[in-house]
């Protein structure tokens, strides 16, 4: 089952695009101040975000100014079309390193699922028959350790961890060598959550990513920023703000299980270039999917909660 | 951001009105269409903010809004008025039960903080004498219960866990011993869950028969964005809510979501989260949530400050100064000891409008008391007649006043800077026809 068909399964009774706000639009068969301000409601209403929201519409309107799109019907498609210019049409996949050991660095604020993805990418990498190693990075929250060990036994993972308030990028030093010692192909970093307006945690964050540099050249190849689906508008600046400290190369977008739709990624996507590389889809090991930007799109203007 | 001063937008919007001298529906709504960009750039859930708009338009035209010489000021003080109602006016207390214990249950969807938040107002609870049995009833996410252990371990708090058994067992037998030992206290740490998990959901209900509580909290992470309605519509259908923590204040997000939640469950937000540190927990304040969430700064505390804080003649007196540009070193001492009697500074530009949206710079910026100290110093070496002209000082005399005060040169040149750009500042400032803090705040420094 694709994201999708997760989407469906959370929302139980989906009903499909046509049948929903979009098809009450579209019944209206006219192009009037109502028809764009619904439109832009949708688009709100998907933490799309307010300024990207606005200017998509903007953009519909012009073009059926200039009588580009006469069918009501049509704007849908030029809006998704609008959506797969911003988030890529394609999914995009992990970084592949040539070299052994491949890093991959997992970032984000306070519960946003950072240590289960973690968990869930190793299963998965573990599935492919690569050795994986868990880093515990969060050292400061309480049990954080304990919990990526119950995930690094479940994904069958070795795991290297110091004492709890320990320095997270010396950890992190010792994980790597350790994985060039037993020659592990993926190490994978957990890290604490970090509000990104704090300024020491993101000095924190700097110094472990010219750490893990520093532990092997090239490294880390994957710095992901894991947003929750829920978040809305602050996700924007939580992706600014860590791109900056830490070089990120893609997001995980989490929680798509429920019925938050994670439209900032939109946003994200339009305003970094960052693209959307794995999504999680529920609390189980086996709910990490790949990005599709086809069925996320579908999905966007899919059920009844918006 | 470009919605942050949405003061100066609504004053934008209604200063033609002013040339005119009467307000129009046309203005209202122009008003009100900057009001309702700025809620919803705060995340604020757009069906929500619908409702909202057309309350506010309804009691904007039919009161004196529109006779008023300050209508601008006006629809800014209805519409905070409408927000802080909304948000439930007062602070709201945590329910005492009349036999012990007092049952809370925290529930929330998964990552919103529910864990920290239970050791946080055990915590709380435990300053004001209470005492408080946690429970560990996350069987679910690896760690939960040891990570709730910890807290426990690190506030001397106690936490009742039987492992893995069923949740509604835990919480029969921690109730039990709860009343067996008298606590006054009896708080459950649930699993996070989606409020679309119809099992999850219908294990909270069956906690809910055991354990009777007095508050039924559900935990909302302040970042959240348009889901937060359906979310809190959810647990409210299915629970008996009581109330709302806030978590992560200490974000830089306006947290929109505190008025989606207060609009769908009438739940009034009891405690804000605002930092990771156990006791970076307090009571939740609905009026500065509204101005945050507006954008515009916490500009009614501000006020309420400044008028306790300052001498009204005074102020009129430096308020005509500025105004006649007459505005000297001398005032300028003046205003700085009347600043450093309404409390911490920094404590106050997190409240100047403004700043909730622009200042990542000034919102990390620690206002360092000994400046003014520094400041102060300066300025009492000068001689009454270089404070009124600040343009004799000279080299010499710069030499002299650095000496005097202890201060480096450079200090009393960076003053004198600062000094010429406040008073450039003030000439704007003049301009402006009505601020609206004059209006009612007597607040010349701003
Ligand atoms: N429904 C759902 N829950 C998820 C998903 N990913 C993570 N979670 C849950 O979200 C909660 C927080 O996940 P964690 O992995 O602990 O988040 P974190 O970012 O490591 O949190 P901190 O380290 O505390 O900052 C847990 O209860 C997870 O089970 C997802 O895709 N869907
Ligand atoms: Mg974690």
């Amino acid at each position: 089952m694709g994201l999708l068909g997760n989407i469906k399964k959370g929302l139980q009774k989906t009903r499909s695009m046509l049948q929903g706000r979009l098809g009450a639009l579209f019944s209206r068969r006219r192009f009037d101040d109502d028809f764009y301000d619904e439109l832009e409601e949708i688009l709100i209403g998907a933490d799309v975000g307010l300024q990207t929201s606005l200017e998509l519409v903007e953009k519909l309107r012009e073009n059926v100014q200039k009588g580009r799109i006469s069918e009501p019907e049509q704007v849908v498609d030029l809006l998704k079309e609008m959506l797969l210019d911003i988030l890529g049409k394609e999914t995009v996949p992990l970084a592949v390193s040539e070299e052994k050991p491949m890093v991959i660095l997992m970032l984000g604020v306070n519960g946003v699922g950072k240590t289960t993805t973690i968990g869930k990418l190793a299963a998965r990498y573990r599935k492919e028959g690569k050795n994986t190693l868990l880093v515990a990075g969060d050292t400061f929250r309480a049990a954080a350790i304990e919990q990526l060990e119950i995930w690094a036994k479940r994904s069958k993972s070795d795991l290297i961890k110091h004492q709890q308030n320990a320095d997270p990028a010396a950890v992190i030093f010792d994980g790597i060598a350790a994985a060039k010692a037993r020659g592990s192909d993926l190490v994978l970093c957990d890290t604490a959550g970090r509000l990104h307006n704090k300024a020491n945690l993101m000095e924190e964050l700097k110094k472990i990513y010219r750490v893990i540099g520093k532990a092997l050249p090239g490294a880390p190849h994957e710095v992901l920023l894991v947003l929750d689906a829920t978040t809305g508008q602050n996700a924007l600046a939580q992706a600014k703000v860590f791109n900056e400290a830490a070089n990120l190369t893609g997001i995980v977008l989490t929680k798509l299980d429920g019925t938050a739709k994670g439209g900032i990624v939109v946003a994200v996507a339009r305003e970094l270039q960052l693209p959307v590389k794995l999504v999680g889809v529920g609390e189980s090991i086996d709910d990490l999917q790949p990005f599709d930007p086809q069925e996320y799109v579908e999905g966007l203007f899919a059920g009844e909660w918006i | 951001m470009i919605f942050a001063n949405l003061s100066e937008k609504l004053q934008n919007a209604v200063r033609r009105l002013r040339q005119k001298g009467k307000l129009t529906e046309k203005d209202i709504n122009a008003a009100l269409r900057e009001v309702r960009l700025a809620l919803l750039e705060a995340d604020v859930n757009f069906k929500v903010v619908k409702t909202f708009i057309a309350d506010v338009r309804e009691r904007c035209l039919q009161s004196d809004v529109m006779a008023s010489l300050t209508p601008g000021q006006t629809v800014i003080k209805i519409v905070k008025e409408e927000l802080t109602n909304l948000m439930g006016g007062e602070v709201a207390k945590l329910a005492a039960a009349d036999r012990t214990p007092t049952v809370v249950m925290l529930v929330g969807l998964q990552g919103s903080g529910k864990t920290t938040s239970a050791a946080k107002l055990a915590n709380l609870l435990k300053k004001q004498n209470r005492s408080v049995l946690l429970v560990a009833a996350d069987i679910y996410r690896p760690a939960a219960i040891k990570q709730l252990q910890v807290l426990g371990e690190q506030l001397s708090i106690p936490v009742f866990q039987l492992g893995q058994k069923q949740p509604e067992q835990i919480a029969r037998a921690a109730l039990e011993q709860a009343r067996r030992e008298g606590y006054d206290y009896l708080i459950i740490d649930t699993a996070g869950r989606l409020h679309i998990d119809d099992e999850m959901m219908a294990e909270l209900v069956r906690l809910e028969e055991v354990l009777q509580p007095e508050e039924i909290l559900l935990v909302v992470d302040a970042m959240t964005g348009q889901d937060a309605v359906n979310v809190a519509q959810s647990f409210r259908e299915r629970l008996n809510l009581t109330g709302v923590i806030l978590t992560k204040l200490d974000g830089d997000s306006r947290g929109g979501a505190a008025l989606s939640v207060k609009a769908v469950t009438g739940c009034p937000v009891k405690f804000a989260g605002v930092g990771e540190k156990t006791d970076a927990f307090e009571p939740f304040h609905p009026d500065r949530m509204a101005s945050r969430i507006l954008g515009m700064g916490d500009v009614l505390t501000l006020i309420e400050k400044a008028q306790s804080a300052f001498d009204e003649e005074k102020a009129r007196e430096l308020e005509r100064k500025m105004r006649s540009r007459q505005f000297t070193l001398e005032d300028y001492m003046e205003q700085l000891q009347q600043l450093k009697k309404m409390g911490p500074l920094n404590q106050i530009i997190e409240m100047l409008p403004g700043i909730g949206g622009m200042g990542k710079k000034l919102k990390n910026f620690d206002v360092d008391e000994s400046v003014l100290k520094k400041t102060e110093a300066i300025i009492l070496s000068m001689t009454p007649e270089e404070r009124a002209q600040p343009a004799i000082i000279n080299s010499s005399r710069r030499r002299r006043i650095a000496s005097g005060s202890g201060t480096r040169v450079q200090d009393v040149n960076n003053l004198l800077k600062q000094f010429a750009m406040m008073n450039k500042m003030m000439k704007q400032f003049g301009k402006m026809e009505k601020s609206m803090l004059k209006k009612k705040g007597k607040f010349p420094f701003m």
